[in-house]
């Protein structure tokens, strides 16, 4: 349900950036997404052309990376992968550990069209 | 200078646009911009916002968060019968659409504020923020901010509180805090609710639920409590009367921007 307000965010961000580089056109929004933050990847995905609809990133396609849970021990130091609804160390089954990865949803890299080089879009 | 003909491009800034920089250029004339932006910042910079303000009067916020029905206004009303004489109470309440809740709070001579959230399925920290503003926070000792009953989205969304407080009632199954791993390992607290119906359910082990809180590397104590017997809510008020107290010594030690004040006091579940 609160994936169309995350859209809401992501596209604002977008649109800044844009904005500031004067760019016509958002082509590719790269998106980082871990299994820990709330955020259901399916989700975004199919909220984003709803939110994208009339913004600069109308036609942009979004690609989520999708980032893997890792905790590091507490006990043992590993730094080990592992499922998001089992924190466990999986070297030796401690649950003393610190969430390293998986809970983020960061906006990671834009692409878009600048206005000179496409030749389109406002220059004042 | 401008952004056409590279005059703007520096000795300083080159490494920024050339090959593999931040903000290359590519021959087709597309820019590729690597951000790296949390997409919560916006709701994270209000939520601090109103931890400050929080802070500011020496209040403790505290967030409850459960599915609809496990019992946190009926926790609030039983904690304000027993506090009220202790502290200053207010609460925040986020529905979808009634004002039923608040009136149940303010019925036991306490300030509610009501959002009502209409369709959205959470309180983020800009209601809250609103809601602030028509609280008497000077003189308070503690707010509850009642989240939307919802074991999926409130999780993500910072509100400015101090600590988290999960509730799982019993007729919702012990496995809760594997199946909702974001909710609960986030909370500071597990309150194992209508503690009354588990000889009937029969199927509900309060250890298995610690342990699989315990498996979110979580070391928030569990507690067991039925509103309605008054079974196991010393414990809860007795860490309640804790926390406002590491609160003001937190408050006392000049730290008012730290969010961190979680102490877990007792690292292994009682339950």
């Amino acid at each position: 349900m609160h994936e169309l307000q995350i859209c809401q965010a992501l596209l604002g961000e977008v649109a800044a950036l844009a904005g500031a580089r004067n760019a016509s056109r958002v082509t590719d929004i790269h998106v980082g997404v871990g299994p820990l933050s709330g955020v259901e990847a399916d989700l975004l995905r199919n909220a984003f052309p709803i939110a994208a609809a009339g913004t600069a990133a109308n036609s942009a396609r979004l690609h989520l990376r999708l980032i893997p849970v890792r905790v590091r021990c507490e006990e043992c130091g590993a730094e080990t992968s592992v499922q998001a609804n089992r924190l466990l160390c999986g070297r030796c089954d401690n649950w003393q550990t610190t969430l390293i990865g998986g809970d983020e949803l960061v906006l990671e890299r834009v692409e878009m069209q600048r206005s000179d080089g496409a030749g389109a879009g406002g220059r004042d | 200078m401008c952004d056409t003909c590279g005059c703007n491009v520096t000795n300083a800034n080159r490494h920024l646009v050339s090959a593999g920089g931040p903000f290359e250029f590519t021959e087709a004339g597309t820019e590729s911009v690597h951000v790296l932006q949390n997409l919560l910042h916006a709701n994270d910079r209000e939520a601090q916002h109103n931890r400050e303000h929080f802070n500011r009067h020496c209040v403790l916020a505290l967030n409850l968060m459960s599915s609809p029905g496990a019992g946190k206004t009926a926790l609030l009303e039983k904690t304000i019968d027993a506090l009220r004489t202790e502290f200053s109470i207010a609460v925040i309440e986020g529905d979808l659409e009634t004002e039923n809740d608040a009136e149940r709070i303010r019925s036991k001579g306490v300030p509610a504020i009501q959002i009502s959230t209409g369709s959205a399925c959470h309180l983020d920290a800009h209601m809250v923020h609103g809601a602030l503003h028509e609280l008497p926070l000077a003189g308070l000792d503690i707010v509850f901010i009642e989240n939307v009953g919802n074991l999926v989205c409130p999780a993500s969304f910072d509100l400015g509180q101090h600590l988290n407080v999960a509730l799982l009632s019993s007729p919702e199954g012990d496995d809760k805090p594997a199946k909702y791993p974001v909710m609960f390992r986030a909370a500071d607290l597990m309150l194992i609710t209508k503690s009354d119906l588990i000889e009937v359910l029969g199927d509900f082990d309060p250890s298995r639920a610690a342990t699989l809180l315990r498996e979110l590397a979580n070391p928030a104590p569990a507690f067991v409590l039925s509103s309605r017997s008054g079974c196991g809510l010393p414990q809860w008020l007795d860490w309640l009367r804790e926390q406002v107290e590491l609160r003001r010594l937190c408050d006392a030690g000049g730290e008012p921007g730290n969010p961190e004040v979680t102490q877990h006091a007792d690292a292994r579940a009682d339950g």
